[in-house]
């Protein structure tokens, strides 16, 4: 069942080329990894495919309506962003911060019950960030705060999640944390879209690819046929070594000599 | 899972013993069973009179003069995103002095000055927001800056009408643009507007919570944005406009309410526009009694108190805070 699609997609990226227009779909038990190098236009693709900015051409359906014509309280009860950088103008509690996950789903006279609570308690548990209920939000770390920006997402139990490279700040052991929570979001049928910086993290976590090139250029498809050192050099204009890690292939930069 | 009724009650509580003490206090004192037998109707004429008709009117107008600079300052900090910005940061108290000085620089009367600043505030409203609005959209720090400076503005005219007007009327106009409650007519519209106000804009509480943490992260979590700011944007105009009509342009409590409340009890919006609305009030209640108390029976602008009282308090909190 196609949950996200693209029909002729063209992101709008002021004074860029439409190049190729994108037909992405992405279905339920999926990990779509997106790769690019800077500037290559992940983030403004991720917030395309969300509704936040408008494309040049082309649409985005959310299963099979046009995202425009939906109102944006149904879509945010069935797709959730962790965005890349995040304003905290205010002083807010962790708890407080995750609870906003419940927004979507509470009418306006409504109080977060106890469930909406637990939902909460259980997302930051999951997110290794127990005990921290009425810390201020200023006073985490970076990496906490990402995690916490996860727990809220997964508050928000979406169908469809769109996270900006979510490893972002992350110490190795919680890179691999939030990529299996995904990879288990997928496995229970929902559909995972991430941009990524480190393409051996894609590699071992994405079933399918979408490499996008600064110049408007894309190709998209199963990880295996997407995954081949010319294609990535040419990404990123830089040259790579591949090696074979149990089963998983790993690139490496190479030296040019 | 927040607690909103304890703070709340005892916010009200604190508001109606305030408005006691100051319905109590002044030129003539009035003890409890002297107030008591007014209130049953009956008691000593002159009592009357001062009660009925002058304290609980001035005190009625007070408190909803502040209750009203209150949320409008809670209402422009969310939609600004700047815990720094007040009723005023667009422009709005210089737009309404030009127009109350107008009035009073014309001689059209005390009737005349209520209507020319309400007018002058929302013109100012309306000529800031379609300069920052320009060809594409507004952002907040786009909107700050075309209000700060058409309050700068504002705020050359009004040193130019104070240099042209008559040696007699600058008084009467210097006390306006301090705020001065001597001037309110009926406690009623501003009463009406922050009752109104109260209704519509609290089950926005959640909504703003959202809006806080940035228009993106809004959107996601199913917020319409700017439908959202615009009924923001208008709220904290037309409450802004009603408090300056009734009272001049009195500082500080639009800033340092909010912020006050927010180091006590969190930055919940769903608290703190109706704690807000209390506590700004019960504010300006307390300022107007010591402003017609202190050098009595000469009066001080209100505005000077909520300055000498507010500044204090504010950076003392601020100081003990994290």
């Amino acid at each position: 069942m196609v949950k996200l699609a693209t029909r002729q997609l063209v992101i709008d990226i002021p004074a860029r080329a439409d190049g190729v227009p994108i037909d992405l779909d992405l279905c339920a038990g999926q990990v779509w990894g997106v790769l690019g190098p800077n500037g290559a236009g992940k983030t403004t693709l991720l917030h395309t495919l969300a509704g936040l900015r408008e494309p040049r051409r082309g649409e985005v359906l959310l299963d099979g309506k046009p995202l425009p014509s939906l109102r944006r309280r149904s879509v945010a009860r069935q797709l959730a962003v962790i965005f890349q950088d995040r304003q905290d103008s205010f002083p807010s509690t962790v708890l407080e911060t995750a609870m906003i996950g419940r927004h979507p789903f509470l009418a306006p006279w409504d109080i977060e019950t106890a469930e909406d609570v637990e939902l909460a308690r259980n997302a930051l548990h999951r997110l290794q960030l127990d005990g921290l209920d009425n810390r201020q939000v200023s006073t985490l770390s970076g990496g906490e705060r990402q995690r916490l920006a996860v727990a809220t997402a997964l508050t928000q139990t979406p169908r469809i999640w769109l996270a900006d490279e979510p490893t972002n700040h992350l110490d190795l052991r919680y890179q691999v944390a939030v990529m299996g929570l995904m990879a288990e979001q997928a496995a229970a049928g929902r559909a995972v879209l991430v941009c990524l910086h480190d393409i051996n993290l894609a590699a071992r976590w994405c079933d399918h690819l979408l490499l996008l090139y600064p110049d408007g250029g894309a190709c998209w498809g199963e990880a295996g046929a997407m995954l081949v050192p010319e294609a990535l050099e040419r990404l990123y204009g830089q040259p790579l070594t591949a090696a074979q890690v149990n089963g998983t292939r790993v690139f490496v930069p190479r030296e040019v000599g | 899972m927040p607690r909103l009724f304890p703070p709340l009650l005892l916010l009200a509580g604190i508001a109606v013993a305030a408005m006691l003490l100051a319905v109590a206090v002044g030129s003539v004192s009035i003890p409890v069973a002297g107030l008591w037998a007014v209130v049953q109707g009956d008691g000593d004429q002159l009592h009357r009179t001062v009660v009925l008709e002058l304290r609980v009117p001035r005190v009625l107008a007070a408190f909803a003069t502040g209750g009203l600079l209150a949320v409008a300052g809670a209402l422009m900090q969310v939609l600004l995103r700047n815990p720094l910005a007040d009723p005023y940061v667009l422009g709005l108290s210089g737009g309404a002095a030009v127009g109350a000085l107008s009035a009073m620089l014309l001689g059209l009367g005390a009737v005349m000055v209520p209507g020319s600043a309400f007018a002058g505030a929302l013109v100012s409203t309306v000529l800031v927001f379609g300069i920052a609005h320009g060809t594409g959209s507004w952002t907040p720090t786009r909107l700050l800056l075309t209000g700060v400076v058409v309050a700068a503005g504002w705020g050359a005219v009004v040193t130019f009408m104070l240099v042209i007007g008559p040696t007699e009327r600058i008084p009467g106009m210097l006390y306006w643009l301090m705020g001065d409650l001597a001037y309110a007519r009926s406690p009623w519209p501003a009463m009406f507007v922050l009752a109104l106000a109260c209704l519509l804009i609290m089950p926005l509480g959640r909504s703003l919570n959202v809006l806080a943490r940035g228009p993106l992260q809004a959107a996601t979590l199913g917020v319409a944005v700017r439908p959202l700011e615009w009924s923001v944007y208008v709220a904290a105009s037309v409450l802004t406009a009603a408090a300056v009509t009734t009272a001049g342009a009195i500082g500080f409590v639009g800033l340092i309410v909010p912020h006050m409340l927010r180091l006590l009890i969190g930055s919940d919006q769903r608290l703190i526009l109706p704690a807000s609305a209390l506590a700004g009030g019960t504010l300006l209640v307390l300022a107007d009694t010591l402003a017609r108390t202190l050098i009595a029976p000469e009066q001080l602008p209100v505005g000077v108190i909520t300055a000498l009282l507010g500044v204090p308090t504010f950076l003392y909190l601020l100081y003990r805070s994290r």
